[in-house]
């Protein structure tokens, strides 16, 4: 596969959750994944998403913006906020940490994220946003594997 | 997302259908809660078969319920037999503290 490249832009709105991951899914689709692989990008896309939402833009109006590249068999998934970032990225990386443990939240998004992807790379600069940069390499399967 | 809620005796089954995520996971809650409350129940059977997407959305709900049937000296028990949903429960460690069986007979017989 050579590369291929997409930008997608919206709202922090809760109802896009659904939308953007599919649009990753369906841009990820062209590597040929297993629906496992595919499960993945679009749990850990979620998670991201939603962290933009909930903690970047406090559920304030604000673009959330994702980038994808796809080179060879890689996908590069990068998903960035202008919201308020992150003070502590130690912490706030932490399995069941949460700010906002009124709010039910598990505090598990970074290790889902951690977990169904390959590599996971968080930059956030408090008071200008966070990016999540996340990859994964499709396997390739014969037809037999699958 | 789909949620369909019957209160039996002394548990309330909750079938869950579709996606649950951060957008849908707060209304989920606030009907399972309040039909929890008001029939005045202690078990709680979730049921995620039907669940084509969950992220770690589900997993504070299905923590904040736990939670709620321990208090009242309930259970809290999970039906699923799809192996992503599973996935995410199992690396959540919420395995460890809750049952999960293929069926609801199943899980009403361990009530």
């Amino acid at each position: 596969m050579e590369k291929n490249y997409m930008k997608l832009e919206f709202l922090s709105k809760s109802n896009n959750e659904s939308f953007s991951r599919v649009v990753v899914a369906s841009f990820a689709a062209q590597l040929d994944p297993t629906l496992e692989e595919l499960s993945d990008i679009k749990t850990a896309v979620s998670e991201a998403v939603t962290n933009a939402i909930i903690h970047g833009y406090e559920y304030g109006e604000g673009l959330i913006t994702i980038e994808c590249i796809i080179k060879d068999r890689e996908i590069e998934i990068k998903i960035s906020d202008k919201g308020k970032g992150i003070n502590n990225l130690e912490e706030a990386m932490e399995p069941f940490f949460t700010s906002k443990p009124n709010l039910e939240r598990s505090g598990m998004g970074f290790t889902v994220m951690e977990t169904f992807m390959d590599t996971l790379t968080v930059e956030s600069v408090e008071g200008y946003g966070t990016t999540v940069k996340m990859t994964k390499e499709v396997k390739s399967l014969s037809d037999e594997e699958r | 997302m789909l949620l369909k809620l019957e209160s039996k005796d002394n548990y309330l089954i909750a079938r869950l259908k579709g996606e649950l995520d951060h957008h849908n996971s707060e209304l989920a809650r606030q009907k399972i809660d309040r039909c929890f409350f008001e029939k005045n129940t202690s078990n709680i059977i979730l049921d995620l078969r039907e669940l084509t997407f969950m992220d770690s959305s589900g997993i504070g709900l299905v923590m904040g319920r736990y939670k709620n049937a321990k208090d009242r000296k309930g259970k809290l028990i999970i039906v699923n037999d799809n192996r992503y949903i599973e996935r995410i429960l199992r690396m959540s460690g919420l395995l460890k503290i809750i049952e999960l069986y293929p069926t609801i007979d199943v899980a009403v017989e361990k009530l």
